[in-house]
């Protein structure tokens, strides 16, 4: 190596526990890691089944057809005038990315805890892998929203330029909620019992399966605190903006951003916090 | 110019093991348990990883506590390499995981310069499912390197692995040396500033860990620093120059190798010189043959950890024989300070080549003459071989040890020029004159 020493990080360790933020330097340094730690979860996920990839798409389009079949047909729940396969389809999607990665990526420290003991990396590294890995399947499952779109002929409209923002918000929703479960849930194993209940309330709290008309207004106010909300009626909106009950609701948009950003903020640090000790504790 | 690699200072490493039962609320009641349980757990999870400054200042000691590093402080500068050895739980783990940043300290601070490559197992990022190509970049990657890093050294690491054709195929696959060696074959070609090595070698055949030393020893003479901890004492003779010595979580020396080495084969309870397995489901052997006993001992054949470089000594290996018809033969092998092998000797009674030996338990003598082994501590490898079977039933290094001293200074070394005899063995040698006298000798 014809690094001189002046060159070289010196890093100093100590024992004093500090408030500090993502040390994105040290995160820069390995991405390439992270790059193959996400190629190798997609890789094991589908290693030696026959169906690969395509199980990206069969599974949530076996949910979407269970939940329109019941919803949709036997239960007359309401879908603002849309179909409902289409209705569903578009929420479903990326709730679906949304509650994957949100499970992988809390677990991910008890996960992995004999790697964890063996070798440094920024600890991050481990919650991020699930969330950055879920867009591949998500990009896959985009096929059968187009499907659906293409079938009941929807137009698109320039609701469509929201898509990008939404997708970022769609990723920090699991991040900002598993920087803060990944890292409790090494000192209190109770996270990972409550873990089911808790993406049900989630679930049930958000227009998903029936549409956020039925919530009355004054509700409304309590109801886009959740930021999932938000990321539905924004997917809904930017693909089917061609339907005049399919606006964009800016309050829950808007909501969902603060809400979701401030766990991000709140949850990194208390992950910093908390990663120094995640070997003793876990 | 030499700079500094690592520098630690005063660290320390608490852990709390088992929290005494807080009962505040009479807990007779079932009901009333269950309320209050969660409370406590909260506490107790809680108090997990806080000390309180009075148990920081460890001045009174307690039971809940475990003090796994106290005030540790060395420096390692580039090219060292250190080995680190003490008996298990003597904090020899905790301290590579502090200073590999996989625990903090409890107290005290560390600066390592440059970069850390911490080798706690083989394999770690290994996946089964992945292409021992695939698997090259998963582990080179978690262990520090840049993609462009590994693409650089790609080929030289197939290369150093042999696996060859089977890049592509799943390290499933692989038979377990094949993956062994293959994870390795990635270690060897990183370049940290810092090498951390534990264990490493407890793995893998004779020629797989004559690899990994060899290149331990490589990256040192290019200026790394490297920090071994194992229990193959002749390993880390070899390998290292320095030593440090962990007891209770104490840096208890910090010396030249061999004099650590020396003081640790040579601490605690039984003395090193002698070695006996009371359990013989426990000792080395299969159930055809166990090893019993291996002493060193006097020219009286009582044991004894020193002897003097003008006396016999005997190395005394005592094994159970239990199943007939097996043709049995011990050997062993007198290992330097320096891990260098000086010689083996077999068992001179040939007959137990040919004839099976009853069950039973032998005792058996093998002498080294006076005047023979040069000063220092010696080690002793113990074999026992199967020759109907042709198959070693048990290879023990390291079994005992014991010091050569020249209690009557009988070599050179007092004198004014040089200091010590030279070698690995010091044999007293006959010497013989011819004398010519001063006319024979041709002038011009």
């Amino acid at each position: 190596m014809s690094e001189t020493p002046h060159d070289q990080p010196v890093v100093v360790i100590e024992s004093k526990r500090s408030w500090a933020f993502v040390d994105f330097r040290e995160l820069n340094h390995y991405r390439d890691l992270i790059y193959f730690m996400v190629w190798r979860g997609i890789k094991v996920a589908y290693a030696q089944s026959v169906g690969g990839l395509a199980w990206a798409l069969v599974q949530p389009a076996i949910q979407i057809l269970v939940f329109t079949v019941i919803f949709g047909n036997l239960v007359d729940i309401g879908s603002d005038g849309l179909p409902y396969l289409l209705f569903s389809t578009v929420a479903i999607i990326p709730w679906s990315y949304m509650s994957g990665t949100m499970s992988a990526a809390s677990g991910s420290l008890i996960g992995n805890s004999a790697m964890l003991g063996k070798i440094y990396f920024p600890r991050i590294i481990y919650p991020l892998t699930p969330i950055i890995g879920g867009l591949v399947n998500f990009s896959i499952s985009l096929i059968l929203i187009v499907a659906v779109m293409v079938y009941y002929q929807v137009t698109p409209t320039k609701n469509m330029l929201l898509l990008p923002l939404l997708i970022v918000m769609m990723m920090m929703v699991p991040l900002a909620f598993s920087l803060w479960l990944s890292s409790l849930a090494i000192r209190y194993r109770d996270v990972g019992i409550v873990m089911g209940y808790f993406m049900r309330m989630l679930m049930y709290t958000a227009p998903i399966l029936y549409p956020s008309s039925s919530i009355s207004e004054e509700m409304r106010g309590w109801y886009v605190l959740n930021p999932i909300v938000g990321v539905i009626e924004g997917f809904r909106s930017a693909l089917l903006g061609a339907s005049p009950e399919m606006f964009i609701r800016w309050d829950s948009l808007i909501c969902s951003f603060v809400v979701s950003l401030l766990l991000c903020i709140t949850g990194a640090v208390y992950f910093r916090r908390m990663e120094r000790i995640v070997v003793d504790v876990i | 110019m030499t700079s500094r690699t690592l520098s630690v200072d005063n660290i320390s490493k608490l852990y709390r093991i088992g929290v005494p039962q807080v009962t505040s609320v009479n807990s007779s009641n079932p009901l009333v348990r269950v309320l209050t349980k969660p409370f406590a757990n909260f506490r107790k999870y809680r108090s997990l990883y806080n000390f309180s400054e009075a148990e920081l200042a460890g001045e009174t000691p307690r039971d809940d506590i475990l003090w796994a590093l106290r005030d540790v402080s060395f420096d390692m500068d580039e090219g060292d390499i250190v080995g680190v050895v003490g008996a298990n739980g003597a904090g020899k783990s905790t301290l590579l995981k502090v200073i590999s940043r996989i625990t903090p300290p409890t107290k005290g601070r560390l600066t390592v310069r440059g970069r850390v490559s911490c080798l706690l197992e083989v394999g770690t990022g290994f996946h089964g499912e992945l292409t021992g190509r695939e698997n090259i970049y998963m582990s080179g990657t978690i262990l520090g390197m840049r993609k462009i890093e590994v693409d650089a050294k790609f080929d030289d690491i197939v290369e150093f692995s042999g696996i060859g054709k089977f890049v592509d195929t799943p390290v499933k696959r692989y038979s377990s040396g094949m993956s062994v060696r293959l994870a390795f074959a990635v270690m060897a070609h990183l370049e940290p500033d810092l090498l951390i090595v534990d264990e490493v070698l407890a793995v893998g055949d004779v020629e797989f860990q004559r690899k990994c030393l060899n290149q331990m020893s490589e990256a040192g003479d290019r200026g790394r620093t490297v920090m071994f901890v194992s229990h193959n004492m002749s390993a880390v003779a070899r390998l290292c120059k320095r030593g440090l010595f962990m007891r209770g979580g104490e840096l208890a020396q910090d010396a030249p190798i061999a004099d650590v080495v020396y003081s640790y084969m040579t601490a605690g309870g039984q003395s090193s010189a002698e070695r006996v397995w009371e359990d013989i489901n426990e000792a080395p052997g299969d159930d055809s043959v166990r090893l019993h006993a291996v002493k060193v001992v006097g020219e009286n054949s009582m044991p004894t950890g020193t002897v003097d470089i003008g006396h016999a000594m005997g190395i005394q290996i005592t094994f159970d024989v239990l199943e007939p018809d097996h043709q049995l033969s011990p050997y062993i092998t007198m290992v330097s300070d320096a891990g260098i092998d000086l010689f083996s000797s077999a068992d001179s009674n040939r007959q137990f080549e040919s004839e099976p030996r009853e069950i039973g338990r032998y005792t058996t003598f093998c002498w080294v003459p006076a005047e023979f082994l040069a000063e220092g501590t010696h080690y002793v490898r113990v074999v026992m071989r199967a020759m109907n079977r042709q198959m070693l039933v048990f290879r023990e290094s390291d079994v005992v040890a014991f010091n050569v001293i020249d209690e009557r200074n009988s070599g050179f070394g007092t004198t004014w020029w040089e200091g010590k005899p030279k070698g690995l063995v010091r044999p007293n040698l006959d010497w013989t004159y011819e004398y010519t006298p001063p006319a024979m000798i041709i002038k011009g």
